[in-house]
């Protein structure tokens, strides 16, 4: 018993429904907001410290017993996402006030956001599997309204795609689960895990295990299920983007974990080798998408392509100094891209465009900004002081521990197209020749800065204090080492 | 040609009420034999709906000045509170209690605070659907 564990969930709840009754009030509305995520992040720090002291956190909802109610299960792993996840939207929000728009505010943006919070922050701490649907969905309804929110043209065209996509795989994940709920006759998690065990996981159990890995790859944006994230993410303005990019591939990205180190770890030939060779082509379709395109938020699309391919990889190395690089890398992606997106849309808002070629020269008049976009650039590739070393060096250990030489082959030369990538960005609109004179800039980058300076400090923070993050991510690298952990702190055998 | 729906109007006002009634012992049903939240709220429309098939929506809105997200909202918040109000009793969200209790018309009554999470389901969906209804009528 331990409601603790609900207020990631229950704060932004109450928040979107309160802001439903006051839509016409903006200002009351950011205010609100702004309490609201302060209080879900004293909250998810507060779950965090608890879990790394006295271990697995569980609630039983309603008061019933695991197997028959719902639990909420919050592990070290889940509440490092909690935490990550709620102060990436914190800033997200933070740049929205400032950029965009009356328009869009008026229309319920700020219950949006809080909704999809809801369903991102329920996502990762629930322990049964139709509940993890029951939350996509509040997720997936959310984004939806987000992907649509301001009705431009191009906003309409792809919200049509999206949803299309979205609710397929929503029906094949219902499918999924009434399979395994023939087969098993149990939703709770770490009761279907146990059942599993006894079984053997025949082979019935791995067409289904294939089955939530294309579901949950659908979401997360694998190859070749990736067709439909370039353009979604592109449509809506910048501060949507940013949260899209910073939480919603990661939900699919944390099912997979979850479900494959909990549930279907007996078959690793067949399940994981096919995560594994889907992981590499996605780290390399992410890495071409992005060296191919002259448009800043469409390289920064491609990038998250191929964070997924890198964290999913994990799953696929099995051994725990993988496991921790992947959610050290998760932990980092969230942040950095999370601040990525928001410096693109500080430039978006200087010159109004995304088209490289049409900028040049920003670094004469907005140094701040350009010199934080390299530092960001740094850290996404991976450069030692900064967060995505540390993710990277695990990996990369954890792929010569399990003699997976072509991966650490394929990581390494991504890291160079994405260092690529992002650099080509810098060098050609923070450098060059100015092309847009002062009087010519679409807008000013007031306010807009520091939640990308936020970020960027928490990312230094994620490299630099690597000695004071380590041990939560190696407990979470235990719990997922060993599902025991996990199913013991449910069913308390 | 003037249309005059004389019949269909006069009925409606009849059987509103009936339906209406009809989606009320619905909701309260729900504990016992089917019914519940959902299928009350969705009835509820569904004499709203044959009101505004008989009427217009200004006169709809005119009968029943009420903003249906509004319920909705409120609806929702009567659900979440009913989850937290667990908290004041120190067990886990959402436990419900369950009481027989002595009712002056009705005598010996199971009275539920699943009840009260119920109602807000009946507001939700009332609101959805009416705000659904509504916003693709006035839509030109």
């Amino acid at each position: 018993m331990n409601n603790l564990v609900i207020l990631p969930i229950l704060i932004p709840l109450i928040t979107a429904t309160l802001l439903l009754l006051l839509p016409k009030r903006i200002k009351l509305q950011k205010l609100i907001s702004v309490i609201s995520l302060s209080f879900a992040t004293i909250a998810s720090i507060v779950l965090v410290h608890k879990v790394y002291t006295d271990g697995i956190q569980t609630l039983e909802i309603g008061n019933w017993r695991p197997p028959f109610g719902i639990v909420l299960v919050a592990d070290m792993f889940a509440s490092l996402l909690v935490l990550t996840g709620t102060i990436v939207s914190f800033m997200c929000i933070l740049f929205a006030f400032r950029s965009i728009g009356k328009g869009r505010e008026s229309y319920y943006y700020y219950a949006f956001t809080q909704f999809l919070l809801t369903g991102v922050m329920g996502a990762f701490l629930t322990g049964d599997i139709f509940n993890l649907f029951v939350f996509f969905e509040v997720m997936l309804m959310a984004s939806y309204a987000l992907i649509v929110i301001g009705g431009t043209r191009s906003q309409l065209r792809e919200s049509l795609k999206y949803v299309l996509v979205n609710v397929i795989s929503s029906a094949l994940f219902v499918l999924a689960l009434a399979y395994i709920y023939g087969l098993m006759g149990t939703l709770n998690m770490a009761d279907i895990s146990n059942k599993v065990a006894e079984s053997g996981q025949s082979g019935i159990l791995t067409v289904v295990a294939i089955l939530f890995l294309i579901v949950f790859g659908l979401k997360g944006g694998i190859f070749p299920l990736y067709f439909w994230l370039p353009g979604s993410y592109h449509a809506p303005p910048y501060a949507i983007t940013a949260l899209f990019g910073a939480l919603l591939t990661k939900v699919g990205v944390y099912a997979i974990f979850r479900t494959f180190t909990l549930i279907f770890y007996h078959e690793p030939e067949i399940t994981h080798t096919i995560i594994a060779i889907l992981a590499g082509i996605t780290i390399l379709i992410g890495a071409i998408g992005a060296i191919a395109y002259w448009d800043v938020k469409k390289i920064l699309i491609y990038n998250i392509v191929t964070a997924v391919g890198v964290i999913i990889y994990g799953v696929a190395l099995a051994n725990e100094t993988g496991y921790a690089g992947s959610i050290y890398y998760l932990v980092h992606d969230m942040v950095i891209k999370g601040a990525l997106f928001l410096l693109g849309g500080a430039m978006f808002a200087v010159t109004g465009t995304d088209n490289i070629k049409k900028m040049g020269g920003l670094i004469k008049r907005h140094p701040l900004l350009g010199w934080m976009f390299f530092i960001a650039a740094m850290a996404l590739a991976g450069i030692p002081p900064l967060s995505g070393f540390v993710g990277k060096v695990l990996l990369v250990q954890g792929g010569l521990e399990a003699d997976h030489y072509v991966f650490v082959g394929v990581m390494l030369l991504s890291s160079l197209l994405v260092l690529y990538s992002v650099m080509k960005i810098f060098m050609n609109c923070f450098f060059k020749a100015e092309v847009l004179s002062e009087k010519e800039e679409q807008g000013s980058t007031k306010g807009l800065i520091y939640p990308s300076v936020i970020l960027l400090a928490l990312s230094a923070f994620l490299g630099l204090g690597a000695e004071f993050v380590y041990p939560y991510v190696w407990q979470a690298a235990e719990t997922l080492m060993d599902p025991s952990i996990y199913i013991q702190a449910v069913l308390k055998e | 040609m003037k249309v005059n729906d004389l019949i269909l109007q006069t009925v409606t006002t009849f059987l509103a009420f009936i339906i209406f009634i009809f989606s009320i012992y619905l909701f309260f049903a729900g504990h016992y034999t089917p019914g519940g939240g959902f299928i009350g709220g969705l009835m509820t429309s569904a004499a709203l709906v044959l009101l505004l098939l008989a009427y217009d929506i200004k006169t709809m809105q005119k009968a029943l000045p009420i903003n249906f997200l509004t319920v909705a909202a409120v609806g929702l918040m009567i659900s979440i509170l009913t989850g937290v109000g667990a908290f004041l009793f120190d067990v886990p969200f959402l436990t419900h209690a369950f009481q027989y209790i002595e009712l002056p018309i009705l005598g010996k009554t199971a009275l539920a605070s699943t009840l009260a999470f119920d109602l807000g389901v009946y507001l939700v969906v009332v609101g959805i659907a009416m705000t659904i209804i509504q916003t693709i009528g006035e839509s030109e």
